[in-house]
């Protein structure tokens, strides 16, 4: 078996006297999808930004790619990273908002291309040529010059999972992608992550979408009270969960 | 507003019946008004014809060239230093939401001192610089290589006015930017980290072009005021519009003259920069604050209230052609 791509042990995280992740276990290897459900406040968006280090790790280990997350091993003790290592990691890893975050004075090309031309230092040019290839990936090829707010909240979602992948991510991070959005609109942007799901990119999906996470997930895991209490292949969770929390939550959002 | 868009249309009846309407006077608001007239007619006339006044004199003085000089240097003093003042305050705002602490305290310290202090201090200061330091010099340490200058000569009453405006205005508003970097969505911060920008780069590429916009707007309310805050350059002879006039007015004792010449002048000035600030307004304004709003409650709200605007301002200039009819 491969080595998998993210990797916690016991990971602890408190907000001042709020300790929201209490010894959080977890495994992702490379290519496979891995979905996160649990109720609000159970510390599943906190656990996923620890990932690419939006959030820092109180306790525990951490590793993306065998590495520590925000640090760096040096002879017998960890040396903690600096602004720019914190920016290279996040490089790598794309990530998917809730509430979109597209940049608001930049239109969706320029949202795509400004990290294609400030951190990857591809030329203006070559960038728009990529940014452009990726919108056309997602459909909105036709809506390149548009600001974010002149799209619907599909369409932004949809740009900005392209900002995402235009950096050649290894994995992906996706913090309820669908949770803002207005019913008719969540399937559109389903459909691209199942076609990203189906190029084998590896992902984190932290999502209230439970035929999601069926049809495209390898493993669910169902986060309570900032720990996983249940996880396995997404078929097997559903149908048989053992503890009476998971189902319980199950019962209300199927 | 609405009291008066009239409606003209009669009132339909279940019946097919049309009853017109008939205006109503408000008699109340007749007799405010024409009190209000009678004051500012009063006020008016005891200016306009008090016989101390030559006004003559006033449109003499108008276009002479020592004035109309002063005003060139009124504008200038105003651009740059209003520039000055836009550019360190951009400066200090970053300082003092920096990381690093030793930049915050110097930020703050440095708004604490220049708010703190009376601006036509700080002109005094400035422009007897040559007490403190006879001699400006910049030189590599330790080694002979270096320039000097002499403090007089650099200290020039146009520059000690620069510095005590400019640095006066960037401590007021680095306030005003602070605000505006705060109000730029989170999300869009840790969009650009989790897209690979340091926090340096995403200052600078995401968060201060959508904070300027902002700001944008108050700006336009710095510049007018230092407009007529330049006149406090009087007290180092700046060669100001209000220094040349009183200047003239100690020769030839026009004093009132003379201040309604300045007075004029200022007033067209504040008009055409009042102009282009409402043309800044709208380019900028309300549409910059939806742009960096998160979508959801905010947003529709603040779309909502454009569009009632937008009605209230299409129902005034409905009411308006209708009086000049």
């Amino acid at each position: 078996m491969t080595d998998p791509l993210v990797r916690a042990i016991a990971v602890t995280k408190s907000f001042g006297h709020n300790k929201v992740l209490n010894g959080v276990d977890f495994e992702v290897r490379p290519g496979e999808v891995s979905c996160i459900i649990g109720p609000s406040g159970s510390g599943k968006s906190t656990f996923l930004r620890c990932i690419n280090a939006l959030e820092t790790v109180d306790g525990g280990g951490l590793e993306v790619a065998g590495a520590q997350v925000g640090y760096t091993l040096e002879g017998e003790s960890y040396r903690p990273w600096r602004d720019r290592d914190f920016a290279k990691f996040r490089a790598g890893i794309g990530m998917v908002f809730q509430r979109f975050n597209l940049y608001a004075h930049l239109d969706a090309a320029e949202n795509v291309a400004t990290s294609l031309i400030n951190v990857a230092r591809m030329d203006k040019a070559a960038a728009r040529r990529r940014a452009m290839e990726e919108l056309d990936r997602v459909g909105l090829a036709d809506h390149a010059t548009k600001r974010p707010h002149q799209l619907s909240g599909g369409q932004q979602q949809r740009v900005a999972i392209a900002r995402a992948l235009a950096m050649d991510p290894t994995l992906m991070l996706f913090d309820e992608p669908t949770s803002a959005l207005d019913p008719e609109l969540v399937e559109e942007v389903l459909e691209s992550m199942k076609a990203l799901a189906l190029g084998g990119m590896t992902m984190v999906v932290v999502t209230h979408e439970i035929g999601f996470a069926r049809e495209v997930g390898d493993t669910l895991s169902f986060f309570d009270a900032g720990t996983i209490i249940e996880s396995g292949p997404p078929a097997s969770v559903l149908s048989d969960a053992s503890s009476p929390r998971t189902r319980a939550f199950l019962d209300k959002v199927l | 507003m609405t009291a008066s868009h009239r409606r003209t249309a009669p009132i339909l009846g279940a019946d097919g019946s049309e009853t017109p309407i008939t205006p109503r006077w408000h008699l109340g608001r007749w007799i405010v008004g024409t009190l209000a007239v009678l004051v500012v007619v009063w006020l008016a006339t005891a200016i306009i014809f008090n016989e101390n006044i030559r006004w003559n004199r006033v449109f003499d003085y108008l276009f002479s060239p020592r004035i109309l000089d002063g005003v060139v240097v009124t504008i200038w003093m105003s651009v740059l230093a209003t520039v000055i003042g836009l550019s360190l305050g951009v400066v200090l705002a970053v300082m003092k939401l920096a990381k690093n602490p030793v930049l915050q305290w110097i930020a703050a310290g440095y708004i604490w001192f220049f708010r703190g202090t009376p601006v036509l201090v700080q002109l005094i200061f400035w422009y007897n610089l040559a007490f403190l330091f006879p001699y400006l010099t910049l030189q590599v340490p330790f080694t002979q290589i270096g320039v000097q200058w002499d403090t007089n000569q650099v200290m020039t009453s146009f520059m000690a006015a620069l510095l005590g405006l400019g640095l006066n205005l960037a401590a007021y508003f680095a306030e005003t930017v602070r605000a505006g970097i705060q109000a730029v969505d989170r999300g869009q911060t840790e969009a650009a980290l989790a897209g690979g920008m340091t926090h340096m780069q995403t200052m600078r590429i995401i968060v201060l072009p959508q904070a300027l916009r902002i700001i944008i707007p108050p700006t336009g309310n710095e510049f007018i005021s230092m407009l007529k805050t330049t006149s406090l350059v009087v007290v180092v002879a700046g060669s100001d519009l209000m220094t040349n006039a009183s200047q003239i007015y100690k020769q030839n004792n026009l004093i009132i003259e003379l201040l309604i010449v300045a007075s004029l002048w200022y007033m067209l000035l504040t008009a055409v920069a009042t102009y282009f600030q409402s043309k800044l307004e709208r380019r900028f304004g309300s549409d910059a604050v939806r742009l960096v709003r998160g979508p959801g409650f905010v947003q529709k709200f603040l779309r909502n209230g454009q569009q009632a605007q937008t009605a209230t301002e299409s129902i005034a200039t409905n009411s308006e052609k209708a009086t000049t009819r």
